[in-house]
């Protein structure tokens, strides 16, 4: 891509942190 | 949905439904909304031919057209209907913020507990209560195996024993229920001591250390009762239990409130900084809009700057090897928390409850003491299921004004408490909280287009 760059490659187990 | 926005010299584009977010030049970044708008590739052309050349601009519509393709760029919500499912499960409790103690050594001005009252009476947490909401939450958890437990207040270190025997008695229960308590302390600093810092790198995960930046500003807004600053009582403590988790590999945020009387809060943040804290973290203060201290819509233009100020001396910093992680600029774009997690916040009411001394729960912290969100008691448990369901269903789609906004991901729709006091609805939203969290949103991307 010359015009473009995509900074990320990579879009509930209630198991992280939870305001 | 796209949204788009230049910072610092960068054009970033973000396709809010994939996560994906770009960074382009001017042609592309002219191009996208035409694109958006449907418009044919010799209209586009039509459009830019001033000021791009026709090569320019068919390349531009090619990368555009091949990320589409991709599933990276103008991609769908797909989304709304998970939610409502995922509402539809068995409640779970995880989190509790244990009001240790409904009193405290300072005065704060901007205090929404009233120097630790929370609008009641004065009261320590005893053994009896605290033991009986561990048990509540092991028995409520379901099949969640890591839960929470935050000693809050006032000031929980007025009732640092009963703390001590609390994180005692969850680590005695820890095996035979198949649990692991993660144990976090917010404290004003006054009564830290060696032996309680030891305590605390032993047994908390994190610490919250409460200091609002500049001494002047910290000592204006955070005086002890009889008037006097605390920012020459607590500093030397805060610095030398930040020094000791950090040769620990622990966790712990320094954490200020900033108001309308110190607006140029990034020389506060900076101060944090200098002073030699790692982790950082201020927030806007939230009163009532006849407070002198409290943000004002006037006050919007002011603090977006600072934010991009500060983003710029950050990234400067870090270059020169002298970089501090800021709460609100920290963002995982490969990973970051799941779709529900996003979409449904942070759990307030249903996954997360507030106790009070005397063991009743609230929907969180802010709001305590007010009697139409009592929910229950850890003797009897939830009792307010109507209040409860309320919560349950208070999603970032149940929130007409963050269902179409570019932050819903990031944001997962704001606090509830804060919506409810300004608006009286927890489904809506507080406007000028919403206009600080998307600049900090498109600051911390700003800051991932500068480091890549």
């Amino acid at each position: 891509m010359k015009h473009i760059k995509t900074l990320n490659t990579r879009l509930g187990c209630g198991e992280c942190q939870t305001c | 949905m796209i949204h788009r926005y230049q910072n610092n010299g960068y054009n970033i584009v973000m396709d809010i439904d994939s996560g994906a977010v770009h960074v382009t030049d001017e042609v592309t970044y002219d191009a996208i909304p035409l694109f958006e708008e449907g418009k044919t590739k010799s209209e586009i052309e039509k459009i830019l031919q001033d000021k791009y050349s026709l090569e320019e601009i068919d390349e531009a519509i090619g990368e555009i057209t091949s990320l589409k393709e991709a599933g990276s760029l103008f991609t769908e919500d797909e989304y709304r209907e998970f939610v409502m499912d995922f509402k539809k499960r068995k409640t779970v409790v995880k989190a509790l913020c244990l009001h240790i103690a409904h009193d405290c050594n300072l005065a704060c001005r901007y205090c929404f507990a009233e120097e630790g009252e929370y609008h009641g009476r004065r009261a320590l947490m005893s053994f009896d209560v605290g033991k009986r909401a561990l048990d509540f939450l092991i028995e409520n958890s379901g099949n969640r195996v890591n839960l929470e437990v935050d000693f809050f207040g006032g000031e929980p270190l007025m009732n640092v024993e009963v703390v001590k025997q609390l994180v005692e008695y969850g680590r005695s229960r820890e095996q035979e229920c198949n649990k692991k308590f993660r144990f976090t302390l917010t404290t004003n600093g006054v009564l830290l001591n060696d032996e309680i810092m030891e305590f605390a790198n032993r047994e908390m995960a994190n610490v919250v250390m409460s200091l609002d930046g500049r001494p002047e500003v910290n000592d204006k807004m955070r005086p002890f009762r009889n008037g006097r600053g605390s920012y020459d009582v607590i500093v030397p403590k805060f610095l030398k239990f930040a020094k000791m988790r950090e040769e620990l590999g622990l966790s712990y945020y320094v954490r200020g409130t900033f108001t309308h009387e110190n607006l140029d809060f990034s020389k506060d943040i900076l101060h944090y900084a200098d002073l030699g804290f790692k982790e950082i973290s201020i927030e806007p203060v939230v009163a009532s809009p006849d407070e002198p201290y409290a943000i004002k819509e006037e006050d919007l233009p002011k603090i977006l700057e600072e934010y991009d100020k500060l983003a710029v001396e950050l990234l400067k910093r870090k270059k020169e090897g002298r970089g501090v992680d800021f709460f609100h600029f920290m963002i995982d774009l490969e990973q970051g928390p799941c779709v529900i997690k996003r979409l449904s916040g942070c759990g307030s009411g249903t996954e997360y409850l507030a106790v009070t001394p005397w063991g009743d729960f609230y929907p969180c912290h802010q709001f305590v003491g007010n009697e139409d969100f009592l929910l229950g008691n850890v003797y009897e448990g939830i009792q307010n299921t109507k209040v409860r369901d309320e919560f349950k269903l208070c999603n970032v789609y149940a929130k007409p004004k963050c269902r179409e906004c570019f932050a819903r991901y990031y944001c997962s729709g704001g606090c509830a408490a804060n919506a409810y006091q300004f608006h009286g609805s927890i489904t809506d939203a507080y406007d000028i909280g919403c206009e600080m969290q998307k600049k900090r949103i498109e600051c911390a991307i700003m800051m991932k287009a500068a480091e890549a």
